[in-house]
């Protein structure tokens, strides 16, 4: 296989894993045969990873209420700008329903903090936290956003704005759009040929060699 | 009536070989090639990366965006496997915490590894401060079979002329990214050595070979490699073997022990397959075993019969006993003159680009051996757990407008924020010489099987002041790398209560010695080619042979061995003493 053939069938590869199926087929292996068998979609996959996503994507762990909430909130971490749209553009709240199920630790801290969210914001404004105004809910997150000036008594909400933070970014730079905005451009076959001149220049490393 | 019974086959091979990894696949390449009549017995399934890589997949095509859930090393990783595997527990004894990575797949752990091919040096066999035992063998008996291999698989690297760090037969190195400039420049201000890395990555297309192609740059050869520009052992050994009409591979095979004659020479092996749950045994005239130093020896010590009543190849007892890992301990930060820095294509390839050799005299310092330093950083794929720093970060830099930041935030700000800290990543690893120790060992825990009925391992192990101070001194270097570099550090500051961040034993997937080779047959399993002095037709090709392993990596000599091992059992066929 030369470099053209090779970087020829990984770009078939993104269309159709099928037809790099039937380009290998090695009738007389006897475990190959058995590869081409699976479908393109599970290949390089055990069967129980395969049946412990389909049994993940089918239950369902947070409620309507609390779905709401955190659109609210990674909307409120990352909204649309001159560059990208937001995280529920980019459908993070969906990613964190899928990953609280896969990483249950997630479970009880974001539930839990959806709920301290809720009663401290009833407690100030009388409304439970989507219900609250654009202001209020600013005036909130404003109170635990911040962890090294946060009050001593918000201290469960800085724990679960930073979790909140934390899997928003996780979603979102991780989807089409944020790949596009942090400006990740490999993932490609190409030619390495090291650092370009006006970048090498630019920290005067020109002269740095290993 | 029972329905219980054991498929034995009629046929009898030339050789059975017991796992596909790097010593399995070298010892099956070797022989099926001579001719010989070879069954390879894989405990895991078949996996082709031609097939079954998940390379150049996007974070989004996996549900959990790349996290670690169900593979230790992340999503898209070539691993069938890990630390824990359902239904193969191991125990621990004396409140050892040592852990046992594996992959269960065609290849084994060949797949995903790091590609970091590093010989051994004359020390590493012949050490010279008596503190552990000498290898039967020198590097000038090895050497050919690194040249070979080298040819053979190939390999990038540069000619340094390091006595400790033997030059191989190198291909270009990559060159070095931007982060790695100012590693380069910070660690020489330090006082530390860096060099071009060295790895099993095809920099250059391979001389008659029609089967790899070069390496084409995204950095992902921990996924396996659809064009076999990177080593593994499905891609470049078993595959070409099966080439050959010689080699039959049965995969799912999990063996359970080897079968003796009543004159105590191996005859079979007998396995249960892991799909169909049966019972079967199969007949060879010899029985090579490539396992892992770990599971060869679990099934050496589960073969008891009445010629070989401690367990097969054991009559020393040294079987399991000097079991060790390198030691590992990392510090982690960020480059504050990288932020805002310009975006373009830096994954590279995936093995290291630079690393540092061992550069230090023991004789100055208070711990023996050493280790060598592996570095990372730069504008990777965004994958589960991105941007999980910058929160913390963005208070320790000025802003934009030059003013310091509150820690955290939210918003177009904090937005903001991720894409200036993006790529600004540094961080480096010690991967260094642990001493071989007979109390540190392997066992059969006599009160626990696996879900096959097999009896499973025991683990004593316990780090010593040598390595706990070895760490300590990866600390202080590093932390001076990254101070002389201009590096803000993150990771957490590791201390003695800590044991300075050196991470369990197993950690680091090294795990060697625990069927050791020697001259003395008291004190040693297997003599010098690998041969089990208790019984003539039962050799070991992974790292169960190597007596003490330096702060090199273990892939590249256990490939360099068990060729060597195939090219003995090729003489002594046509001498006909076995």
């Amino acid at each position: 296989m030369n470099r053209r053939d090779s970087i020829k069938a990984l770009g078939l590869t993104a269309i159709s894993t099928a037809v790099i199926l039937e380009a290998c087929k090695q009738p007389e292996n006897k475990t190959e045969a058995v590869a081409t068998e699976e479908t393109a979609k599970d290949a390089g996959r055990e069967q129980w990873e395969v049946d412990r996503d389909k049994n993940l994507k089918a239950e369902t762990f947070f409620t309507k209420h609390e779905m709401a909430t955190i659109t609210v909130l990674a909307d409120i971490i990352i909204p649309k700008d001159d560059v990208s749209g937001s995280a529920s553009d980019a459908k993070v709240p969906e990613f964190i329903e899928f990953i609280v199920k896969d990483i249950p630790e997630h479970k009880v801290p974001m539930r839990g903090g959806l709920k301290w969210l809720d009663v401290y914001c009833f407690n100030k404004f009388q409304k439970p936290f989507i219900e609250a105004s654009a202001e209020q809910q600013i005036s909130i997150v404003d109170e635990i956003a911040y962890p090294k000036k946060a009050k001593p008594e918000v201290r469960a909400g800085v724990t679960f704005f930073n979790r909140m933070r934390d899997l928003t970014a996780s979603g979102f730079y991780t989807t089409e759009m944020g790949v596009k905005d942090i400006g990740y451009v490999g993932n490609a076959p190409n030619q390495w040929a090291g650092v370009p001149a006006d970048v090498l220049k630019q920290y005067g490393m020109e002269n740095v060699k290993v | 009536m029972s329905d219980f019974q054991i498929k034995k086959s009629p046929t009898v091979y030339d050789a059975i070989i017991v796992g596909s990894g790097a010593g399995g696949g070298m010892a099956a390449y070797v022989l099926a090639h001579a001719g010989q009549k070879v069954l390879l017995l894989e405990a895991g399934q078949n996996f082709d990366p031609r097939l079954d890589s998940h390379q150049l997949k996007w974070p989004w095509e996996s549900p959990r965006r790349g996290a670690g859930t169900v593979r230790p090393f992340g999503d898209f990783d070539a691993s069938y496997g890990g630390w824990e595997l359902e239904g193969e527990p191991y125990t621990q004894k004396n409140k050892s915490e040592f852990e046992w990575f594996r992959s269960r797949m065609l290849g084994g752990r060949t797949n995903h590894w790091g590609r970091i091919s590093l010989r051994m040096g004359p020390d590493d066999f012949k050490p010279k401060d008596g503190l552990t035992d000498s290898w039967p063998i020198t590097y000038a008996d090895v050497k050919p079979f690194y040249d070979k291999v080298d040819r053979m698989i190939g390999i990038y690297g540069t000619v340094e002329g390091i006595e400790s760090e033997p030059d191989g037969i190198f291909m270009k190195p990559p060159k070095p990214r931007l982060n790695e400039l100012f590693i380069k420049k910070g660690a020489e201000k330090a006082g530390v050595k860096v060099i071009a890395g060295r790895g099993s990555v095809l920099t250059e297309a391979l001389p008659n070979n029609n089967d790899r192609a070069p390496c084409f740059y995204c950095g992902q050869c921990g996924r396996s490699c659809k064009v076999y520009g990177d080593f593994s052992s499905s891609s470049c050994l078993v595959n070409p073997a099966i080439k050959t009409g010689n080699l039959t591979v049965i995969t799912d095979a999990m063996v359970r022990e080897v079968i003796t004659d009543k004159d105590g020479s191996a005859k079979g092996v007998s396995y249960v397959n892991r799909k169909d749950l049966q019972e079967y045994q199969v007949n060879g005239k010899l029985v090579i075993l490539g396992a892992s130093a770990c599971e060869s020896a679990r099934i050496l010590l589960n073969s008891k019969s009445t010629s070989h009543p401690n367990g097969l190849a054991n009559s020393s007892g040294v079987v399991g006993k000097y079991l060790h890992d390198s030691t590992g301990a990392s510090v982690s930060g960020f480059l504050p003159q990288l932020m805002d820095r310009k975006r373009y294509n830096e994954d590279g390839l995936g093995s290291v680009h630079i690393y540092s050799p061992w550069w230090l005299d023991n004789k100055r310092l208070n711990f023996p051996r050493g280790y060598h330093i592996e570095y990372w950083g730069g504008m990777g794929m965004p994958a589960y757990g991105f941007g999980g720093g910058v929160a913390e970060m963005n208070g320790m830099v000025p802003g934009r407008d030059g003013k310091m930041k509150e820690a955290g935030g939210y918003g177009k700000s904090l937005k903001d924020d991720y894409r200036r800290f993006y790529g600004t990543g540094v961080g480096m690893a010690g991967r260094g010489t642990a001493i071989a120790r007979e109390s540190n060992y392997c066992e059969i825990d006599p009160n626990m099987v696996d879900k096959y009925g097999i009896p499973v391992l025991r683990f004593n192990y316990k780090w010593d002041k040598d390595e706990i101070l070895q760490a300590k001194h990866m600390q202080e270097t590093f932390l001076n790398i990254m101070k002389e570099m201009g590096a803000v550090v993150t990771s957490e500051i590791q201390g003695g209560d800590t044991n300075y961040g050196l991470l369990n034993p197993g950690k680091i997937i090294h795990e060697v010695g625990t069927i050791r080779m020697g001259d003395d047959p008291k004190k040693s399993a297997l003599n010098k080619y690998c041969q089990a002095h208790d019984c003539k037709n039962l050799f070991v090709v992974d790292a169960g042979p190597f007596v003490q392993q330096g702060d090199k990596n273990a892939t590249w000599t256990i490939l360099a061995l068990s060729m060597r091992t195939a090219e003995y059992i090729l003489a002594q066929k046509k001498k006909q003493n076995i």
